[in-house]
Parts: C-alpha cells; structure tokens; sequence
C-alpha cells in the first residue's frame, strides 16, 4: 500500500485518487456511474459536496443513495432508497442518448494521450494476447455523456502512444475529429490516475499534465507516461480534508472493498 | 386457468444443440443460474449466446464447453471477479467466435426484435473500434443465419442531412431464459428492483422460460397488473426454483455469495480446477437440490435479505479469511 504523508494528514494513494476525482463532479448534475472506482467517487460526492447530484446506473438503478457500496452497477444496493428503478433501455435511450447526463464517471485499462479508452484486449483483436471484459456500456458513455470523468492506473504501458483498441472513445485523434467521427457531444474532460491528474487543451484536445499528486514531481509523473506530456503549469493535486477522508472511510468503504 | 409449470430438468431439455439462446439478469444479479446448471449437465453443445451484460451464467457455460458463438458488451462479474475467466481463456486460445458491441448497442438490438422491426438507430459507437472492427469474418456471418449478415450499418439521416445514425440489427433468439422474484403458474411475471433488459429479451425470444423464487396466487398478481412485466402470451413456461440464482443476488431475496464468487474465480483460471469445481457442484450432483446441499443451508441462510434493504447489509465481501 502506497501511503502519503503530510503530516498530520496521511492517506492512500486511492484515497486521494477517489477525492480528486469526486471534486469533479458538482451538485445537481446528473452522474452516469460506471462500475469500479467510479462508483466509489460518485458516492463520496453525493456525501459531500454533492448531496444533490442524482446517481444513475446502466442496470437500471436511478437517483441512488446508496447505504452501502456496490460491488457492480447492477447490485440491488443501488436500488433501495433510489428515485426510480427501470432497465438499460431506458436508461441507455431517455437518459444518455437524449442528452440528460452531465458527467460520465468510467474507468479503464488503457488511455492515450486523447483520452480515448481501451477496456477490449492488448494485441491483435482477433487474437488478443490479453482479453478484457469488453466496452460494457462504458463506449455508450464516451460517447454521450456531455463530459467524461477517467479514473486509471498511471503507469507507462497503460498510457502508451497508441492504445491497441478504442473501446470507449475519447478526442480521437484530437481538433475535430470527435465531431467529424458522428459523435453530437461530450469528450472527456479529466483523467484521475495514480500520479496526477490529466486534463486536454481546449483546440487540440491532447492531455496535459494539470497535476502531480504530492511526493511526485511533474518529471517524475512525464518519465512514467508513455506519450508526450506536457507539463507546463502543473502544480501539486490539493490533498483531502479530513471531512472527506472521514466519510470515505467510515460512511463509504468502511470494509474497504475499493480502498487501499 | 392453463398452467404453465415445468420441472427445470424438462424445461432445459427443450433446448437443442446449436440453439439460440439469450438469459436475463446483469453481471452479478437475477442469472438463471439452476437453468445454467442444467444446461451444463445435460452436455448442451454449440450454443449462440446474446446478451449485454453477463456474468459467470456465461462464463460457466462457455467454460464447460456448451458454447460455439457469443454477441455481447461485457462478461466479468464486476468488483468480485473483473474479468470472466472462462471468457477470456476461451478467446484468447481461439476456442470461441464472439463479436463485441456496447451495451446499449445490444440492448438496441434486443429493442428492434421485440418491437418486430429489423434495426434501430442510435447515436453511439461512432468513433470507436466497437464500431470500427469485427471480430467475425464476413465468411463466418455469411455461413450461418443464427448471426446477423452485417455486424451495423450507417445511414444518413433523411430528415436531416449530413446527420448520421449507427444502425443496428435485430436479435431474435428461440429461447429465452429468465430468473425472476415472483410468478403465477399462469405465467404472470413480476420483477422486483432493476429489470434490466428481461422484458425486452423475452419479446424477442420464440419460447421464454421463467425460473422463479416463489410462485403466488393469480389474484394477488392481478391486484397490481402494473407490476407485471411481460403480457401472458410472452411466457411459455414457469419453473419453480427458490434460490435459482445463486451464487447471484436476487433483489428482496438473497444477496450475492462472495465466498462462492471467490472460489469459482480462483478454480476458473486452471483448467483442472475448473474440472473440479464442475464436478463438485454441477456433474457430481443429480439436480439443483443437490447443488444447493453442496454449498450447505448455513451458507445460503447467511445471504437472505433484510427487507429493510432487499440484500443482507452485515454480508462480508472481502477479506473473507
């Protein structure tokens, strides 16, 4: 386990990982959760800063408030104490297609520097070295949702140059592509990973490095990136408050499925 | 009132080899799983399976060597096992035929069969390799009318030029398997909690047979019609199976078994264990009953829901030892 201190303040490396990412989203927005970490952030946002941002989940569940932490999106813990509960269709064509879901809350196992996603397989597709799960609805998310939140494991062979496989599409190849490609909206917007934080210029498209999370330094965070990073201006990623380090802990992963 | 009640031995013999084959629920809630079991032990071979997002009722399958072709988004069991082991050896020695789509991409295609048409539009995909690349050759869709001719097709929207559409084909299925909350004999279908794509599937499915945890009175079900999934033609056969999803929760009734998770994904990932484990809860006992025996009442007792949540809120699901 990777332990930060900053004295008197100590926290995990997912600890501070769940924080950063929680902060992006806002209250009253609508957040499409995906399965993983992001469920994670989702929760803690609503227990803190975001009381009011409404939870949805792809199998169905809308509106959680969550008592306990789900193991998938498809967990009856989402569904108790929700607003609503449906299926995939409805929450895939009325919810997402339609354009009502503010941030899209994914992870993955491999990133470019254009944020697009591969959570399919590592060689050649047909026959892949390593195969993954497959896209999930985590494509439709890219896709649709008006921005993406990526949460990922930073280390230089998950974000290579070229990901083998674009299951989730980001900025693509970056400019316009996204829009020349048939998609009406969204892109991501951050990538939360193990040692910094990620964000894309606003022309380009391309990610630079916003900040490198303490102990880290922006060289150090370039030296493991397997693409260019620019990091011109980044500064260290704010740690976590006490408050929010309280509630992680004790109110949203006391048993600590996701936590390390 | 004709009754629609089958034993699960009867209800799985009635698929063939090579059937096509779509079963309810999502990752780690309401799979067939008894239904999946059977199926196993009556040795069914060169199944097409479609579905969006399953879990270890596919993995199972697949690994037990009942499965020639899968159409899917997803297969993992989310936070208790990320990938589906079975799944993942299959592919990666060659041993299945599978295309990927995104789960509203599948879900879109269940959609279009249901509604009697032959695709639908949607917005997604563009953009990615779910849209770009094809995992079945042209020669393998050509050779077999079990899968579609083309994997999608885009259009331009004719009400707005310039605008383009992902179309998608539709999914028809001869059998379609769910596991439910409550039934009628009749066949009266209720679910509690997230349905998932159940309905949909169903009414894209020649024959749909309905694993259910308890069976109750016409009336009570005709109290709240609303409540009601699927309208009673849709609905072949019912069959009584409490705990029929195990080691899978079933909203109101029963939470997922970690422990079982755990030791399904750690015999997974070797073949003979696999074997092992196959022969333990599957070959090496006559029916679900048995089944049910060898992962014992204490077990299964440790997982009924609290009806203040619909799951067990003390159930430990890490750290097991």
């Amino acid at each position: 386990m990777t332990t930060i201190s900053n004295p008197p303040l100590t926290y995990s490396l997912t600890e501070l990982m769940a924080v950063t990412a929680a902060r992006e989203i806002q209250d009253n927005e609508v957040v499409f959760a995906g399965t993983g970490l992001p469920m994670l952030g989702a929760m803690l946002a609503q227990k803190t800063h975001a009381p009011n941002c409404l939870i949805i989940f792809e199998a169905g569940a809308i509106g959680s408030r969550m008592r306990h932490l789900p193991m998938s999106v498809g967990d009856p813990r989402t569904v108790r104490g929700a607003a609503m509960a449906v299926g995939l269709a409805e929450v895939f064509t009325y919810m997402l297609q339609a354009g009502k879901v503010d941030v899209g809350f994914i992870s993955g196992a491999q990133i470019d520097r254009f944020g697009n996603i591969n959570s399919t397989s590592v060689g050649d597709y047909r026959h892949p070295a390593v195969r993954f799960p497959g896209s999930g609805g985590s494509c439709d998310i890219a896709c649709l949702a008006k921005r993406t939140v990526i949460i990922a494991q930073h280390e230089k062979r998950r974000l290579p140059e070229k990901i083998d496989y674009i299951t989730s599409p980001g900025w693509l190849t970056g400019g316009e592509s996204r829009k020349e490609a048939g998609l009406i909206r969204g892109g991501p917007s951050v990538v939360v990973t193990t040692k910094g934080v990620l964000r894309f210029r606003p022309t380009s498209h391309e990610a630079y490095l916003a900040s490198y999370h303490p102990g880290l330094s922006a060289e150090n965070v370039r030296d493991d990136t397997g693409f260019t990073l620019d990091t011109a201006g980044a500064f260290e990623t704010p740690i976590p408050t006490t408050e929010e380090l309280d509630i992680l802990r004790k109110v949203v992963d006391p048993e600590r499925i996701f936590l390390k | 009132m004709m009754s629609k009640l089958i034993g699960l031995a009867e209800a799985a013999a009635l698929v063939p080899d090579g059937a096509t084959l779509s079963l309810g629920g999502f990752t780690t809630q309401r799979h067939p799983m008894a239904f999946v079991y059977e199926l196993i032990r009556q040795k069914k071979r060169d199944l097409y399976l479609f579905g969006h997002s399953p879990g270890g009722d596919w993995d199972i399958l697949l690994g037990a060597g009942c499965v020639k072709r899968v159409e899917l988004a997803y297969e993992a069991d989310e936070a208790f096992g990320t990938i589906g082991p079975r799944w993942r050896r299959a592919v990666q020695a060659g041993r299945i035929e599978w295309e990927d789509y995104s789960n509203f991409g599948m879900v879109t295609r269940f959609q279009a069969g249901a509604m009697g048409l032959p695709f639908l539009p949607t917005r997604t995909a563009f953009g990615s390799d779910v849209f770009a690349k094809e995992a079945l050759s042209a020669e393998q869709r050509a050779a077999d009318p079990r899968t579609s001719q083309l994997k999608q097709a885009v259009m331009e929207s004719p009400f707005q030029p310039g605008e383009k559409l992902l179309l998608l084909p539709a999914i028809h299925t001869e059998f379609c398997v769910l596991h439910v909350q409550k039934a009628t004999e009749s066949g009266l279908v209720r679910v509690e909690g997230q349905t998932f794509a159940d309905n949909i599937q169903a009414l894209c499915a020649d024959t749909v047979i309905v694993t259910v945890e308890e069976i109750v009175p016409e009336e009570v079900m005709r109290q709240e019609p609303e409540r009601t999934l699927l309208p009673p033609f849709a609905v072949t056969h019912v069959a009584h199976v409490p705990f029929g999803s195990h080691p899978y929760a079933v909203y109101n009734y029963y939470d997922s078994d970690p422990r079982q998770l755990k030791d399904y994904h750690a015999a997974a990932m070797i073949d003979e264990d696999f074997q092992a484990y196959l022969d333990k809860y599957v070959y090496g006992v006559p029916d679900f009953e048995g089944y049910l025996a060898a992962v014992g009442k204490t077990r299964l007792d440790s997982l009924k829901a609290d009806p203040d949540y619909g799951y067990s809120p003390n159930l430990k699901r890490r750290r097991l030892d």
